[in-house]
């Protein structure tokens, strides 16, 4: 951990900062009287700046100052978040990105342009007027004599490092400084905790500064802080404060731990004999109260940064333990000793919250996914001119991380496909009858052992005699070929097949859907795609949730063991001893419901003939519904997915292997292919039936 | 460390290679000493239904579910019953430049020797039958021919 490069631990934060600031932004545009939004984006923009600071990200620093500024006016409320301000402030926000990334690439024009624009809509009246000082509402700043400050700490400030001291004196660099500590806030002995802070400071700065040279002293504890800044004319100076209260002050310090560095402001600040002006804390002080529980919030939900390989390398140990575990019940259940039957089960217990709690840890919601989207219609929904509104549901559906990620390409190609070819342009819409705002709807769902991640547009539909001709064209089929509707639309999917006339930055080359299709096979998912002509597409990923461990079904087949995943199984049933004799029809009556079954004996390849009693075991992916006939049902088992090795990567019916409680291997039963293998059975049977 | 990083250094200046010398039915095979992992003795194997005739099986080494390899079945030898002296040998190798683990069964292991590259044979275009490119050469180990299996190829 110490060799960790600190520019990449600042570059992973800013990551997240910028998922908030976009999200933020994106949100104002929803509702751009929420104060807390503008609040959220500022605060993520001021954390970028500080630690950008801080790890030499000077020019990061200065633009994200400056984009800060122009944004002050927004967060007092003295101008609305306009839809094209917001989208100024998305493209600063990626050229901050790009800063970031890679700094010596990205040009500083750029950056000058987007301030500019930044200004225009920040202060229409004076777009001459130069950087800083356009938007700052400090912007007479310099004609001062000098700043009344009145500072307040946060009473934790000490424990996270900062001094205030230390602050004080860059302060007084700046120019003569004054500065009253404020007691008033100090208690008695007994109730004085050592390591807070309880002085305040009334600083009377005389130097010709600008606020924002003010503001850079405090950068790093602006959070932890108030600060509240007056033009030095604007304050009328209270009468001189009697001597006996600077006294008072002076004597303090013999009392707490925190004081006694407190005279050194005063030793720091030249011109001691200057007027003291009286305490203005009282309002702020509510105010400081007011914002305490909340900051214990955003502690109470802290996250910390773990490495996947570590998540990884635990997950391994827990399915190690739980393998363990699996043995040492199984000896347990053997043994007549109580007291070893009683440790037996409390290692259970807990081998198995630990197997949830870390799953748990590597289980992230798709929402963080979706989020990303937003950002993604926004734009094209404005560089399309086509006003899209943008849905999602089944934002906590969870998913390995690893799957979240490799989720990310194929659902952007599909949502430029729905934006692109989905949605007509607004004239057309209004031509049908619809609503002028076109939909995309983005969710989520589990089902069974799947997950199923739907992106559905209203679009005007797939033209599905337009994909036939270029299938013609392009010679995949013979004209005239007898194809259902289902058939033809898996042309879309076909390498460098598109319908699109002509090729554009977003889309026509024919790539997308490739892509979309080879990664979800490559997660062993499918795709579903349904269309409605004139009244949009659905496509549907279906994904298993290849988690490392799984509730199995442990059964026999022959003198084999095999693991069904307990998530997909709906019921167990008896076969019947028609239905066992039976070699003409392979259908099962389950409570009037046809559903077909499949005999492992055939397909597991197991030498002799079948037991008696055997039993049947109901599996479903969402809709369709197998039965699976087996010798034995053993019972559940804790399972814990080894992969297969790239040597029986031919092998498609099992999706892993496992280790059981005596230490042998058994197979998973991979139910989504299973589930296919069976249709094409029925489909062959049926044909059979009919010729 | 990789099966690649110790393939090379099991080979020393002189043209000697530290080999595992196994028997396969009635041939001696040497198998390079940098990819033996583990000599282990016989475990109860899991069939895999549909796999390629030569990996039939999976068995569990430490933890790890590995595939069991048949070079017999490979080589178009007969497959005997398991006797006292079958072992399991572990050996890493690389497909699609990814380190797997696999366990390869042995009629017999006879021991770690050197075998000198200065005695290779070339191999005979005829009056063999196993495919020439399953082996990297022939050499002459205390007067009798053993084969220098290409494991890589064999496997994939």
């Amino acid at each position: 951990m110490s060799t960790l490069d600190p520019t990449e631990v600042f570059r992973q934060e800013a990551a997240e900062l910028f998922e908030t600031l976009e999200g933020a932004l994106l949100d104002l545009c929803q509702r751009p009287d929420d104060r807390e939004l503008v609040d959220s984006a500022f605060r993520a923009l001021h954390t970028i700046k500080g630690s950008g600071a801080m790890f030499g990200f000077d020019k990061v620093a200065s633009f994200t100052h400056e984009f800060e500024t122009a944004f002050e006016k927004v967060r007092k409320g003295e101008i609305k978040p306009t839809q094209e301000l917001i989208s100024v402030a998305l493209a600063a926000k990626d050229y901050i990105r790009a800063l970031i990334e890679a700094p010596d690439s990205t040009d500083t024009i750029i950056g000058d342009a987007i301030l500019d624009d930044l200004k225009r809509f920040v202060a229409p009246s004076a777009p001459a007027a130069p950087k800083v000082e356009a938007a700052a509402p400090a912007a007479p700043a310099k004609a001062q004599a000098g700043w009344q400050l009145h500072l307040e700490f946060d009473s934790h400030i000490l424990c996270n490092g900062s001094n205030p001291l230390d602050l004080l004196e860059d302060l007084a660099k700046l120019g003569p400084c004054f500065v009253v500590p404020v007691t008033d806030d100090v208690p008695m002995l007994d109730e004085l905790e050592p390591d807070y802070c309880y002085l305040k400071w009334d600083v009377t700065l005389h130097a010709a500064c600008d606020k924002a040279a003010i503001d850079d002293v405090f950068m790093f504890v602006c959070d932890e802080m108030k600060l509240a800044l007056t033009p030095l004319s604007e304050v009328t100076l209270p009468a001189p404060v009697p001597m006996l209260e600077l006294a008072e002050v002076e004597v303090a310090p013999a009392e707490p731990v925190v004081l006694p560095p407190q005279p050194e402001p005063m030793a720091a600040a030249p011109g001691p004999a200057a007027p003291v002006p009286a305490p203005q804390a009282e309002p702020k002080r509510e105010e400081a109260r007011r914002e305490e529980p909340k900051r214990n919030e955003e502690r109470g939900i802290a996250t910390v940064r773990v490495q996947a390989e570590r998540l990884d390398e635990l997950m391994d140990r827990v399915g190690e333990l739980v393998i363990a575990q699996a043995r040492l019940s199984q000896l347990a259940s053997a043994s007549s000793d109580l007291s070893i039957k009683m440790i037996a089960e409390e290692i259970e217990r807990l081998a198995s919250s630990l197997r949830d709690t870390t799953m748990g840890a590597r289980m992230v919601p798709i929402g963080s996914l979706f989020a990303r989207f937003r950002r993604l219609i926004h734009d094209l929904s404005r560089d399309l001119k086509k006003p899209v509104e943008f849905v999602t549901s089944g934002e906590d559906t969870e998913l390995d991380k690893t799957m979240i990620e490799c989720l990310a390409d194929p659902l952007v190609h599909l949502i430029r496909n729905a934006i692109d070819h989905g949605i007509e342009d607004t004239a057309t819409r209004a031509a049908a009858g619809k609503t002028e705002q076109g939909r995309i709807e983005l969710y989520a769902v589990h089902s069974g052992a799947q997950v199923l991640v739907t992106v559905r547009d209203n679009g005007g539909g797939l033209n599905t005699a337009r994909i036939r001709a270029k299938a013609e064209e392009q010679g995949l089929i013979a004209p005239g070929a007898a194809l259902s509707d289902h058939e033809i639309h898996q042309f879309l999917f076909h390498p460098g097949f598109s319908t699109a006339q002509t090729v554009s930055a977003l889309s026509g080359r024919g790539v997308g859907m490739d892509v979309v299709k080879r990664t979800i096979e490559n997660m062993r998912g499918s795709i579903d795609l349904t269309t409605k002509p004139g009244q949009g597409t659905t496509v549907t990923l279906r994904l298993p949730l290849t988690l490392a461990i799984i509730e199995g079904l442990l059964i026999r087949v022959g003198t084999g063991r095999y693991i069904i995943p307990l998530s997909a199984v709906e019921e167990c049933v008896e076969l019947t001893a028609a239905d066992q004799r039976s070699r003409g029809r392979s259908f099962l009556n389950v409570r009037g419901g046809l559903v077909p079954f499949l005999r492992l004996h055939d397909i597991l390849q197991v030498p002799g003939a079948a037991e008696e009693h055997q039993k049947t075991i109901i599996i479903s992916t969402g809709e369709t519904c197998v039965g699976l006939v087996a010798d034995q049902i053993i019972g559940n088992h804790q399972t814990v997915i080894k992969s297969l090795s790239k040597l029986h990567s031919d092998v498609t019916i099992f999706s892993g292997a496992t280790i059981l409680g005596d230490g042998s291997a058994a197979l998973i039963l991979d139910v989504g292919q299973l589930v296919a293998l069976a249709q094409t059975h029925a489909e062959k049977q049926q044909m059979n039936e009919a010729a | 460390m990789t099966a690649s990083q110790t393939q090379h250094a099991a080979i020393h200046d002189d043209g000697a290679i530290q080999v595992v010398m196994i028997g396969l039915g009635e041939e001696k095979f040497a198998l390079d000493a940098g990819l033996v992992r583990e000599i282990i003795d016989p475990i109860p194997a899991t069939k895999v239904a549909g796999a390629k005739a030569f990996v039939p099986s999976v068995i569990n080494v430490r933890g790890n579910v590995i595939p069991l390899a048949d070079l017999r079945i490979r080589f178009g030898m007969p497959v005997t019953e398991d006797s006292a002296d079958t072992r399991i040998v572990v050996i890493e190798i690389d497909i699609d430049n990814e380190p797997v683990l696999v366990g390869v069964t042995a009629d017999k292991v006879y021991e770690v020797t050197e075998i000198s590259r200065t005695n290779v044979q070339q191999t005979p275009r005829v009056g063999m039958h196993w495919k020439p490119e399953f082996i990297r050469f022939i050499t002459k180990w205390r007067e009798e021919f053993v084969i220098v299996p290409n494991m890589e190829r064999i496997l994939n």
